[in-house]
């Protein structure tokens, strides 16, 4: 006990803003940096040749999203574990909130006006869950972990938000978050058929919460798993983002020479289709070079979840790489065509503030476990 | 200690899982863009530099609609039009301006085509014109160089071989609005149309059919190479109706000028072999737009040629109701139809005197005698006897006053009254009400189509419920067969005793309704006339001598004819309307006579091909 006081009086004593300055992994954020760089390329590219419209805000809100993130890896991680359910609490808040009288855009109710951008809580909800369950198996002890009554608030915490953005609809976003939740569940020790189990009950409930919905949410969620039904909306966007990275080929146009994006056969090409733009120009080669340097941010990110030396820490970082790899699978699985279009963008790529925003956030977050990972964390493991 | 190495070491063993999973996804991803990209990037690495590719959707043609024998009686016809891809044209309202200088539009064409422009998407063609002439065409493809982003196609627009005739069993097809758009995008292509109203909309869903789409390869102002790849749309199905449409071309010849309506059914199933109403309109201007010249005239002319008078116009049904008030008097063993009513002229009840139609009285009634006068005494007896709670059951049985399960839209239900339903206004039902029930007249409303229900189910004790579609493409609809309806649970005894009436009613002489004797060996038609009032008769008319013809067109009353035929072994119903004709007798019958003539020798039930077209009876 005296020994781990003095530790913890030690790592207090030598936790001034420079140490942990030096201990940012300063490599990591340069390959956020080549990410952002990749976007400037190709909404430059998106915008016929311009830095305007697209390009230039991307690199504006990126370094306003970096001096974010940094100044929130600064934030001790133990009072961010503090602050975590007040955050779920708030985003349930805010999800209840755009529910009853957010905006309805692209034929769905997920935006909430906030300063005279539009936000969507529900980016912010992936987030707050994730903060939320890593508090609550950080103070888990390992004995708690086996009773199966001790699985029922995290279990709550996990389908209150998934029903509430399912109700929106917003199908994708629900899936993403319910996945996350469940690799959180993972990574905490719950046992693989327990898990099983929550995945199954949340399959058995999903129809009967999609009787409860309108006609017309239930034909949004229908346009989305069936495109065909809707040749000129989504379907459209498939064929015709296929049909740009196709003709990309094995080199790719070269930058500025892509013709499909440019003619403005794409909709959305500056948002949710970015990669088919970028593929038409820089080809296979191209593509693959940027599904690298994603790997190795996501890699890179669950690292700093093995480096870390509590609980907390180690599950924030599991859930926010996890959560970055959605974004990723879903957004290139969608512009090949492989899965149905989710809405969802691709990272630091794709033009849109708020979501820019929210990933620095969620990069904020994981460079504070980087951080702080040593740091003397009183969880429950002598609780019984 | 020892239990946290566990838990950092599940974390650990789990996180390397979890890892290798989303690395082995992100190959698969890789995979997929090689597939995409190189195995089948092959495909699109063929087009020539400058050259690029479009997709557009082909609206799908809407099926047709037949009538019974296979004769179009809905069909499309080819309409060229121009149409303008906002994405191909640099400007799209300098396009637009310059369309007009070779083909003037009007301020309503310009606001919709700005409309059009702002509502759709960039690629989604937008009209400029419909149904273009050679020379119009021959215009626009000369000046073509000007006009970016217009193109010149052919497209299929509704079409009517029948005009009026139809109308009403039809309905229409018009342009999609805003919401029709929402809940099916494939319906902002051009030339898509919606069913409004009748069998149009009935089946909207199975003409429409599925959109295609081809693939174009277009040079760097969007003019069309060459076709890379089609998909070809489906086809709307064509529905087969059970409608004649030689029996209801020669029905409406038959209803003349009158202001009528006139439903044919197949009494042993529910077809509809013909539901005619008079006047009518055409069903193809609705196609391109309704001038409001054209609406006003139609909204005020007062024989209302939109409104479908078979199913939709409501009609006190007078004595034609009296054989539902003799089931109830039976069934219920109120009267037998041995018992004798003494009609004086009148029956006296409370402090009211209700009259028979007859002012000398038709003394000692029995059943039979009472149908075959049209005896209202006799009816007022036994209304009050039976009571309307009683009366209304057996009208519901016959399908007056209920919902009829019939396939066309804006059907409207009729009304038989209740004790329940005058409670629920905050009144008393009164005797005396039941006794005007009990002509047929009073708070009873009901459509022809209805009425026609009632003889069919009269004829042969079954529940049939009158339909209209007889096949959807290939696939008949059930309710062919006779078996497939319900018996009605009526003993037959009391059924003949009411359809013995209505056989006197025709066929035997004094009967109120001879005139409407087939003129064909060993058939004959069983009926009923009425004729209802639209305004009460006072004591003073009735003294002066009082005549219905005197009046002015719109006050007169309203004839009808209810039937049956052959007598022995029913096959066909009808039920006519003829608004202010009068009298049921006089100007209802002899045309039911007609079109049951016609219906017997055409037998349409009974064939499966068309019958070359008869001469017209003189």
């Amino acid at each position: 006990m005296a020994l781990n006081e003095r530790r913890l009086i030690r790592a207090e004593a030598d936790f001034g803003i420079a140490t942990k300055l030096w201990r940012v992994s300063w490599v990591y954020i340069l390959l956020l940096c080549m990410l952002a760089g990749v976007g400037y390329v190709a909404l430059f590219s998106a915008a016929g040749g311009a830095a305007e419209p697209y390009a230039s805000k991307h690199i504006l809100r990126f370094g306003f999203g970096l001096v974010l993130m940094v100044a929130i890896a600064m934030v001790d991680i133990r009072l961010i574990a503090k602050l975590s359910w007040v955050v779920y609490a708030g985003g349930v808040a805010l999800l209840v909130l755009v529910l009853r009288m957010g905006h309805v855009g692209k034929g769905a109710q997920r935006w909430i006006d906030l300063g005279g951008t539009l936000w969507q809580p529900s980016e912010l909800m992936k987030l707050a869950l994730v903060l939320a369950l890593a508090h609550w198996f950080h103070k888990a002890s390992w004995e708690r972990m086996g009773n199966p009554l001790f699985l029922i608030p995290p279990i709550i915490a996990l389908l209150v938000p998934v029903g509430l953005i399912l109700k929106e609809p917003n199908l994708g976003t629900a899936v993403i978050c319910a996945v996350v939740g469940g690799v959180v569940f993972l990574g905490a020790g719950v046992r693989w058929w327990k898990v099983a189990i929550v995945v199954g009950a949340i399959l058995l409930v999903a129809p009967i919460a999609y009787d409860h919905l309108h006609d017309y949410q239930r034909a949004r969620i229908d346009n989305f798993l069936y495109p065909e039904r809707d040749p000129l909306g989504t379907g459209y966007n498939i064929i015709q983002s296929r049909i740009a990275l196709g003709s990309g080929g094995m080199w790719g146009k070269g930058f500025l020479q892509g013709t499909q994006g440019h003619l403005n056969f794409l909709p959305e090409k500056q948002t949710d289709f970015i990669f088919a733009i970028y593929a038409e120009e820089f080809g296979l080669v191209g593509g693959l070079a940027l599904l690298g340097l994603l790997a190795a941010i996501i890699v890179g990110g669950l690292a700093i979840g093995l480096r870390c030396r509590h609980q907390y820490g180690r599950l924030l970082a599991l859930g926010i790489s996890t959560n970055f790899f959605m974004y990723v699978f879903v957004n290139i699985a969608m512009v090949t065509g492989s899965i149905p279009v989710g809405g969802v963008p691709l990272p630091l790529v794709s033009h849109g503030g708020s979501a820019m925003i929210m990933v620095m956030i969620g990069m904020g977050l994981l460079m504070s476990v980087h951080v702080h990972r040593d740091v003397e964390f009183e969880d429950g493991r002598d609780e019984l | 200690m020892k239990r946290e190495s566990k838990r950092t070491g599940v974390f650990t063993r789990r996180t390397l899982l979890i890892a290798g999973a989303q690395l082995a996804a992100l190959g698969w991803l890789g995979s997929r863009l090689y597939q995409v990209q190189v195995e089948e990037g092959a495909r699109y690495s063929t087009l020539a530099e400058a050259n690029r590719i479009s997709s557009r959707l082909i609206a799908p043609p809407r099926g047709r609609l037949l009538d019974r024998f296979g004769s179009v009686i809905a069909g499309n016809r080819q309409n060229w039009r121009a149409l303008l891809i906002a994405e191909q044209a640099a400007d799209a309202s300098a396009s637009v301006e310059a369309f007009a200088r070779y083909i003037p539009l009007t301020d309503t064409e310009r606001n919709r085509i700005e409309r059009d422009l702002r509502r759709h998407r960039r690629f989604i063609p937008i009209v400029l014109r419909e149904f273009l002439s050679w020379e119009e065409m021959a215009r626009i493809e000369v000046n073509a160089p000007e006009l970016p982003g217009v193109l010149v196609d052919v497209g299929t627009t509704r079409q009517y071989p029948l005009g009026p005739q139809m109308a009403h069993i039809l309905g229409y097809v018009a342009p999609p609005n805003e919401a029709d758009v929402a809940q099916d995008t494939m319906l902002a292509l051009p030339g898509m149309r919606v069913g409004r109203g009748g069998m149009e909309r009935t089946h909207d869903e199975v003409l429409r059919g599925r959109a295609g789409a081809v693939q174009l390869e277009v040079n760097a102002v969007g003019r069309v190479i060459r076709e890379l790849d089609r998909q070809e749309g489906t086809q709307g199905r064509d529905v087969t109706l059970t409608i004649d449409a030689e029996l209801q071309a020669s029905v409406l010849g038959r209803l003349g000028e009158e202001s009528a309506s006139a439903v044919v059914l197949d009494a042993r199933n529910g077809e509809v072999l013909a539901m005619a109403t008079n006047p009518s309109f055409d069903p193809s201007l609705f196609n391109s737009g309704v001038s409001q010249a054209q609406w006003v005239e139609w909204t005020n002319n007062r024989r209302a040629p939109l409104i479908n008078k078979a199913a939709s116009g409501l009609y006190a049904p007078g004595s034609t109701f009296k054989m539902v008030v003799a089931l109830a008097g039976l069934e219920a063993k109120a009267v037998t139809a041995n018992d004798r009513v003494n009609c004086p002229g009148y029956l006296d009840y409370g402090d009211r005197r209700y009259h028979c139609w007859s002012k000398g009285g038709h003394g000692n009634m029995d059943l039979r005698g009472a149908l075959k006068n049209s005896c209202d005494v006799y009816f007022y007896e036994i209304a009050r006897r039976t009571g309307i709670d009683k009366i209304a059951a057996m009208s519901n049985r016959f399908g007056l006053g209920t919902k009829l399960a019939i396939d066309l839209p804006g059907t409207r239900q009729g009304f038989v009254p209740t004790r329940a339903w005058r409670a629920s206004q905050g009144k008393a039902w009164n005797i005396g009400d039941t006794i005007v029930c009990g002509i047929g007249q009073g708070y009873i409303q009901l459509s022809p189509l209805a009425l026609a229900t009632m003889t069919a189910r009269l004829a042969t004790g079954r529940a049939v419920e009158p339909h209209l579609t007889r096949a959807i493409g290939a696939t008949p609809s059930s309710g062919a067969r006779p078996e497939d309806w319900p018996s009605l649970g009526l003993p037959e005894r009391l059924l003949s005793q009411v359809r013995d009436g209505m056989w006197a009613v025709v066929n035997e002489p004094q009967g109120t309704a001879t005139i409407a004797k087939l003129d064909l060996p060993g058939v004959q038609m069983s009926g009923k006339t009425g004729s209802v009032q639209i305004r009460n008769v006072t004591r003073e008319q009735r003294e002066k001598g009082y005549k219905s013809e005197n009046l002015p067109w719109e006050l007169r009353p309203h004839a009808l004819f209810v039937g049956f035929a052959p007598h022995d072994a029913p096959r066909y119903a009808v039920a006519l309307v003829v608004e202010h004709g009068n009298a049921g007798a006089a100007a209802a019958a002899p045309i039911a006579r007609d079109i049951m003539y016609d219906v017997l020798v055409r037998d349409p039930a009974r064939r499966a091909e068309p019958s070359p077209r008869l001469a017209g009876r003189s």
